[in-house]
């Protein structure tokens, strides 16, 4: 019974080419991507053959989940400050410094403005929490979308309006916001849709 | 592969020249390995690819014109959508004719099906479509740069024969609804549409039709 030696091996294996593998992907993933938008309700988007892009910078989103509740998104922060202080000044309330730092860095906004103090004054896990049950509000005696249309268009001329809207949504909600915009006379809009591939004939 | 063998030859001291000291540095790759890989992870959850759903329409302006600008549309050449609820599509072909609810008729969203919206549009479209894919195929054949292919679409979809298609969304009609029609024009390469506001003389149509044309005899 001669016991049979295995030889022993060194187990260590070189990284150095794993390395050089995910520093690649690395790369790939922080050039190509862009960052996901904390949204405060799921939408899916209808589908449309169209492709052309977003553009990159001075989109102004409108957000319409199913049941109609309307939230906006600016992307430039400088702009954000400006439209809560418009917005404050129509309607008798003074922001304080805080408050303004708080609110520029919302992903999504969408409160009516009366609540907006007390929005801010919670923690960001409140304000996610709470959001959703919120909304802009869009009827026709108190149209505060209209507002922040066009506070934000007075912000920053180069905006771009993108509307995006879940596919279930009536089409009551949309005209409501439709002609909002058409009476600011904000006639060009784009409406965010997912790709759909289909043959062209 | 991640060592690095220095020789050290003594800086120039020329101590006889064979003394070689060789100090072998291997570097262990691991960690950075792992904090690569958290990295990428993080990375792919947190953002998206080249934003694949952020696709746009652009619409049409719609401004308030007065009648000296306002353009006439021919009777002929007009389609009128009407998008009812429960994903019900209808059209007339120019003037609506409220005495007979036959002069309606219904349409398919499905553009397999023989009585679909892309159908009717290709048809009334043919000559239009005709002469873009004429273009396309210049396109392809690199015989046209982009802009002058972008230029002669528009002006072929602008075109004095092109049909007009207005469509008119009821409140019950979804979104998915409304841009799966506007999906249409940009297929049917149709250059002249319009989103309009039904009227009650449409949604009397619509009734009219559902029923049969009891609605219009007081049930």
């Amino acid at each position: 019974m001669a016991k049979v030696k295995v030889p022993r091996k060194s187990t260590r294996i070189d990284m150095t080419a794993m390395s050089d593998v995910t520093v690649l992907l690395l790369t790939f993933f922080m050039l190509t991507s862009t960052f996901v938008k904390k949204e405060p309700v799921q939408v899916n988007t209808p589908g449309s053959v169209s492709e052309i892009k977003i553009p990159e910078s001075n989109i102004m989103q409108i957000l319409i989940d199913p049941t109609g509740k309307v939230f906006m998104s600016l992307d430039k922060q400088p702009d954000m400050v400006k439209v809560l202080e418009a917005m404050g000044t129509d309607y008798g309330i003074e922001f304080t410094k805080e408050e303004k730092d708080k609110f520029k860095i919302l992903p999504t906004f969408g409160v009516p403005i009366k609540y907006m103090k007390t929005f801010l004054s919670l923690k960001t896990e409140e304000q996610d929490k709470i959001l959703k049950n919120y909304g802009i509000p869009t009827d026709s005696t108190d149209n505060q979308l209209k507002l922040w249309v066009k506070h934000a268009r007075e912000a920053n001329p180069d905006l771009r309006i993108a509307i995006k809207a879940d596919q279930n949504t009536p089409y009551r909600v949309i005209k409501n916001v439709m002609t909002s915009l058409q009476e600011l006379r904000e006639n060009r809009y784009n409406l965010i849709t997912s790709l759909k591939r289909e043959e062209s004939n | 592969m991640a060592e690095i063998q220095t020789s050290d030859s003594g800086q120039g001291k020329k101590k006889g020249g064979s003394k070689q000291k060789k100090i072998s540095v291997f570097i262990d790759f691991t960690p950075m390995v792992d904090m690569n890989m958290l990295l990428i992870t993080f990375f792919m959850l947190c953002t998206t690819l080249s934003k694949p759903q952020t696709m746009e329409l652009s619409m049409p302006s719609k401004d308030k014109v007065d009648d000296t600008q306002k353009s006439e549309v021919k009777a002929s050449k007009a389609i009128t959508l009407l998008l009812a609820d429960k994903n019900k599509v209808y059209y007339y072909a120019g003037l609506p004719d409220y005495k007979n609810y036959n002069s309606l008729k219904e349409l398919s969203y499905d553009p397999k099906s023989p009585n679909s919206i892309r159908n009717l549009l290709l048809m009334r479209n043919q000559e239009a479509v005709a002469k873009i894919n004429e273009l396309k195929k210049q396109k392809m054949n690199l015989q046209i740069s982009q802009d002058t292919f972008a230029a002669r679409v528009s002006r072929i979809k602008s075109g004095k024969n092109t049909p007009v298609v207005i469509i008119k969304p009821t409140d019950e009609a979804t979104y998915k609804n409304l841009v799966d029609v506007l999906d249409e024009m940009l297929i049917c390469n149709i250059g002249k549409y319009v989103i309009d506001t039904i009227s009650a003389g449409d949604k009397f149509l619509i009734k009219n039709k559902e029923t049969n044309g009891a609605y219009a005899l007081g049930k």
